[in-house]
């Protein structure tokens, strides 16, 4: 267990040190597309009956603020520490390979959590953004991190270059945010889309966290928690495979 | 005895190249092992077999009697490794790190080990400073103290003074003898070869991933190294032509004869008396472990041709 902790307090002083680029530089960023849709889109698009579009989005842009995060940090701790070398120290230990995996994660679970609060609190501030359900928001914020951690740990093990993790994140991480509906209502899509969608798991992170908020989704926040923690078992699964067979980690 | 480590007929590839090539080897409690050879010998490969950061493809590894895969938890635990590459994590100072590194190994409160192997290492200066603002050399005394954090029995370094100034390999290997004195079973790799003859009990000399001896220090040699050298300076100054054949070398003036024993000597100095020639100076050079690692090395070669 204390192996396990420390391995965890390391993963989140990693991040904490440098916060002013790991946690306030992306709450920046993601509030700046709020500004841009605010302006561009208000009053000119209805998702839900008697909800203004920006209200919508805060929950949506809280949410892929969340998933982007807890994958970049669970992506870039690996492939620095693989790259440096300095994963040794770590492959050396007698700590075991959910241990490592879990540490990784909860680490992405916590920079994802604080990203996404420092979102909310502003949405909050400004727009008057409700909170019904919080512990379906909790819920959906909790598995959503750990999934994109566990997939972050998995780009970071696999990729043996930087430019192969972006490559990683440009062509799965990001279509599948930006197609998940966190700037639309799928009802808004033609029915072709409205089915691709959700085949789409991150459709269902999206989806349920908003029902948090709302109380209204695309989909039943039932069938959407235990897609989203199907798929997070099996990613994890496939995780805790990689370190244990020492892919790209022992040679 | 117990044993420390057992290698057992490991092979490891590497795609089509063979690193080891069924290496079997066992080495003691309390041992203090050299793994010598030359570079790309598959040294560093054998210590990453050992310390489960390579996967070897067939044989099996033990440490203090635990699977290094099956077993890994306890094999990790009794194994302390400094790896040949220079790493750190630049995110942290040398105690943070020190502190983190005994995290891994359960233990919550070892600051009086961490600050004895801080003097030790002579890092004190350096104990509140970032990994990144370090010297080559204080780095790797770093690595050598995050191998120790845990006390393991067996310890492991792999050309731990390549790039280290004079005074800490001293000082390194005081605290290195003084670990194996208190029962440590240490294991080195060193492309300095005095410091494997005086510090080691016995070695492997490792070729093309092959073991190519496997001897205490004494009886390689005695028994690999060829002979003795006479080095001797003479008046008048040059060699009469019968002990040309013999000669192996000139060295600040002084010739250096080739013997196999002692025996030979007597009638050497008879002859050169017979001659006229007088001795001015007389050396016997015993041989050393670099001639016995010379001589080894050469000899494979032929045999491998
Ligand atoms: N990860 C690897 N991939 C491919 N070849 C490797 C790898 N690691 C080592 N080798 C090769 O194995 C051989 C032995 O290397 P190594 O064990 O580092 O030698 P030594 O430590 O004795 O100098 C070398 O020829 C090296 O190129
Ligand atoms: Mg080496």
């Amino acid at each position: 267990m204390t192996g396990f902790l420390t391995l965890l307090y390391k993963e989140l002083l990693r991040f904490w040190k440098v916060g002013f680029q790991t946690i306030l530089a992306p709450v920046v960023s993601t509030l700046l597309y709020l500004l841009i849709f605010y302006h561009v889109l208000e009053g000119h698009v209805e998702t839900y009956p008697g909800v203004p579009y920006t209200v919508f989005l805060v929950p949506g842009l809280v949410m892929m603020s969340v998933m982007q995060n807890a994958f970049a940090n669970a992506s870039s701790s690996m492939i620095q520490s693989k790259i440096s070398g300095n994963i040794v120290f770590v492959l050396l230990s007698p700590l075991t390979y959910w241990q490592i995996f879990l540490a990784y994660i909860l680490a992405s679970v916590a920079r994802g959590l604080m990203v996404g609060l420092g979102v909310y609190l502003v949405g909050w501030l400004f727009f008057d953004v409700p909170y019904y359900w919080p512990g379906w928001i909790v819920m959906f914020a909790v598995a959503g991190s750990g999934l994109l951690g566990a997939l972050g740990v998995i780009a970071g093990i696999w990729a043996d270059k930087f430019d192969q993790l972006a490559a990683f994140q440009n062509f799965i991480i990001i279509p599948l945010t930006f197609l998940s509906g966190v700037f639309y209502s799928i009802h808004s899509l033609p029915p072709a889309w409205q089915v691709l969608s959700h085949l789409n798991p991150f459709f269902y992170m999206i989806d349920g966290f908003r029902y948090g908020f709302f109380g209204e989704s695309d989909s039943s926040p039932y069938l959407s928690l235990v897609i989203v923690i199907a798929c997070f078992a099996a990613i994890s699964l496939l995780a805790v495979k990689m370190l244990r067979s020492g892919y790209k980690l022992r040679y | 005895m117990s044993i420390a480590i057992a290698v057992e007929n490991v092979c490891k590839n590497y795609g089509t190249f063979r690193a080891l090539d069924h290496v079997s080897l066992k080495i003691h409690s309390g041992e203090f092992f050299a793994l010598l050879g030359p570079n790309g010998a598959g040294k560093t490969t054998l210590i990453h077999t050992i310390a489960g950061l390579a996967i070897a493809d067939s044989g099996a590894v033990h440490v203090m009697g635990n699977h290094v895969m099956a077993g890994y938890r306890l094999a990790r635990r009794q194994l302390g490794v400094v790896p040949q590459e220079l790493v750190f994590d630049p995110f942290f100072t040398v105690r943070e790190i020190l502190n983190i590194q005994s995290g891994y190994y359960g233990l919550t409160d070892n600051s009086r080990w961490i600050d004895e192997i801080i003097v030790r290492l002579g890092l004190e200066d350096k104990a509140n400073v970032n990994m990144r603002a370090l010297s080559g050399g204080m780095k790797r005394r770093v690595m050598v103290a995050q191998a120790l954090v845990h006390k393991p029995p067996v310890i492991i370094l792999d050309e731990p003074t390549a790039g280290v100034d004079v005074e800490l390999r001293q000082s390194l290997w005081d605290f290195i003898q003084q670990l194996n004195r208190e029962g440590h079973t240490i294991v080195l790799t060193t492309h300095y070869l005095e410091e494997a003859e005086a510090l080691c009990n016995r070695i492997a000399l490792l070729k093309q991933g092959r073991i190519i001896a496997l001897d205490s220090m004494q009886n390689l040699i005695s028994t690999m190294a060829m002979g003795y050298i006479l080095r001797l300076r003479m008046h008048p100054d040059d060699l009469p032509s019968n002990f040309q054949k013999i000669q192996v070398g000139c060295h600040n003036g002084c010739f250096d004869l080739k013997i196999d024993s002692y025996t030979q000597i007597e009638p050497i100095l008879a002859q050169l008396r017979q001659t006229g020639v007088q001795i001015q100076e007389m050396q016997l050079l015993q041989p050393d472990l670099e001639d016995v690692f010379v001589n080894m090395m050469n000899r494979s070669h032929f045999e491998t041709q």
